[in-house]
């Protein structure tokens, strides 16, 4: 238990430390893991009910041009406030499309997150005048509480940003996962049934991790946003929300850090891929993800789980 | 002893079928009754009625005075009806304690609860005292998927119970369970159930059990009521297609 305890503030440590020690191009891989390993934070919150949300990019999208715009419009830099204005935005999506998705279950709350993502995606091509259609928005450098960050630190500034984004958003989502609620959505999957026999408010509980996941999804999005610099349409398309999907099983649902690791593990293995095999990156990925599924069908994160089970019984 | 539930005229067709006809009820506090009848009698859909599960076609459902008819389950659960079911509803994967813990956190109304741990100490305490008065405390940190099926069935009533209901519904709380196990089941239910101060109706088809522990006895057939008595009365003078199931 106690080693459990200090392990969160120790990689949060390291990975602090790898920030000043790795090279460019790995600290950029890394910012984009985290970030989108906070979005897949979300997938997994809801694949705990038993829901697969097929349309994160919903928020993703969401949030990231929620902050374009707010750079855009009113020459917003604060990256502090630009976060909070993605993920007030991701969680007024989440809220709006929540009241109807939360009713659905199985295929059918897939098919609807699907459907409210593509819907985003029609309208940000569409809008050219404001969204700068297919050619998306370009995202400047933030300021960092006030201070003006130069292009080449500009990496590393949004690299520590997302950094404790995580270490926020791991432990709000501890907590969640340690309290009734999180235990009432494993209740929830396992037999809703009974839980409306408890007089358990299933539709609400539900609700509510729903805004919670899109506000993970958000948060992911505008770190992206403000990490690559860009942002384009495609981040609302349905292979993005798949990548979400398929990077929660690869990390696996058994604990809070599994979506981050998985999302490492994901990145890396997409750039290596990319590089070595330019042209049949994604056979090699889909290689990687039957082997997961065939060899460690609980997801990277399982095995180490199950370490810490024999420990700890 | 004041009425705690009273069903007047419940109606329900399942197609052309009467599943429950005309059935007027009144059970009063501190009763233990036992609901006997073949298949297909309307045992559980009277229970699936009280409970909110269905609808009635016609008929009024009062529980201590107030209308309760057509409400959702989890209004009703919060008024104080609670449900065990004649297969266990339980969170199979979650270990034994958690299950009732979960039950305890709907019954204080802090489900949503995201600022304390589900486990804080009152909470568990009051998890393993129920889990002690099932026997079943020594299964506590045991997968419930693990438990035998007697073992379930507490778990399942032990859950309902949780919720410090006023009237406890269950069906069938022996079915599934083995001879040797059954009376023990039962032992162990009633004096839960008496130290609670809490009224009981049970669906069961197994006329020992009803004869050594229900203290009145309603058979239906046909989705009707056909004898309301005592024990002895009832079985007594019940045909055999009453009784058996």
């Amino acid at each position: 238990m106690t080693a459990g305890r200090w392990a969160g503030p120790l990689a949060f440590l390291v990975l602090a430390l790898l920030g000043r020690t790795l090279p460019g191009w790995l600290v950029f891989v890394l910012t984009l893991a985290l970030a989108k390993g906070l979005v897949v934070m979300g997938v997994m919150l809801l694949m705990r009910v038993g829901l697969v949300s097929f349309g994160h990019g919903l928020f993703f999208a969401g949030a990231a041009y929620a902050a374009g715009f707010a750079m855009k419009l009113w020459g917003m830099r604060e990256a502090a406030l630009l976060v909070a204005i993605g993920v007030l935005a991701a969680v007024v999506l989440g809220g709006v499309s929540g009241l109807l998705a939360a009713r659905y279950r199985e295929i059918f709350f897939a098919m609807l997150t699907l459907a409210f993502s593509m819907v985003l995606y029609g309208v940000l091509i569409k809008a050219y005048a404001v969204t700068g259609g297919s050619d998306g928005l370009r995202v400047p450098v933030p300021t960092i509480l006030g201070l003006q960050v130069r292009p080449e630190q500009g990496r590393l500034a949004v690299y520590y940003v997302t950094l404790l984004s995580v270490a926020v958003a791991v432990a709000v989502v501890l907590r969640y996962w340690n309290a009734p609620l999180g235990y009432l959505m494993q209740a929830i999957r396992d037999n809703e049934v009974r839980v409306a026999y408890l007089g358990g408010p299933v539709s609400r509980a539900v609700y509510f991790t729903y805004v919670l996941s899109s506000a993970l999804g958000g948060l992911g999005g505008v770190l992206v946003a403000l990490s690559v610099g860009h942002i384009d349409p495609n981040l609302a398309y349905w292979t993005t929300s798949g990548e979400f999907v398929f990077v929660a099983l690869l990390g696996g649902t058994g604990g809070v850090h599994a979506p981050l690791a998985g999302a490492v593990v994901y990145e890396l293995l997409k750039s290596y891929a990319f590089k070595y095999t330019p042209y049949a990156w994604q056979l090699l990925m889909g290689t990687a993800m039957l082997a997961v599924i065939l060899l460690l069908p609980g997801g990277l994160w399982a095995p180490l789980q199950r370490a810490v089970r024999r420990q700890h019984p | 002893m004041r009425p705690i539930l009273e069903a007047t005229n419940l109606t329900l067709h399942f197609g052309s079928i009467a599943a429950v006809d005309g059935v007027t009820v009144t059970v009063s506090e501190g009763e233990l009754v036992g609901i006997i009848g073949p298949n297909g009698a309307g045992k559980t859909t009277f229970l699936n009625l009280v409970t909110g599960y269905l609808r009635p076609e016609a008929g009024r459902i009062h529980f201590l005075g107030r209308d309760i008819t057509g409400l959702h389950p989890d209004r009703i659960t919060a008024l104080g009806v609670g449900r065990s079911f004649q297969v266990p509803q339980l969170f199979l994967s979650l270990p034994v304690l958690d299950n009732v813990m979960i039950a305890l956190a709907c019954a204080g109304r802090r489900s949503l609860d995201v600022l304390h741990p589900l486990a804080e100490p009152s909470r568990r305490d009051a998890a393993h005292r129920i889990l002690a008065q099932f026997g079943l405390d020594r299964d506590a940190h045991r997968p419930a998927s693990e438990l035998p099926e007697g073992g379930r069935k507490l778990l399942d009533i032990a859950l309902a119970y949780a919720l410090r209901p006023r009237l406890l519904l269950m069906d069938e709380p022996t079915s599934g369970v083995s001879a040797l196990e059954k009376f023990a089941v039962m032992d162990t239910l009633v004096q839960v159930l008496q130290e609670g101060g809490v009224t009981a109706m049970f669906v069961e088809h197994d006329m020992d059990v009803v004869r050594r522990y229900a203290r009145r006895v309603l058979a239906m057939n046909g989705g009707r009521i056909v004898a309301d008595g005592p024990p002895e009365q009832v079985l007594g003078a019940a045909a055999p297609q009453v009784v058996g199931g």
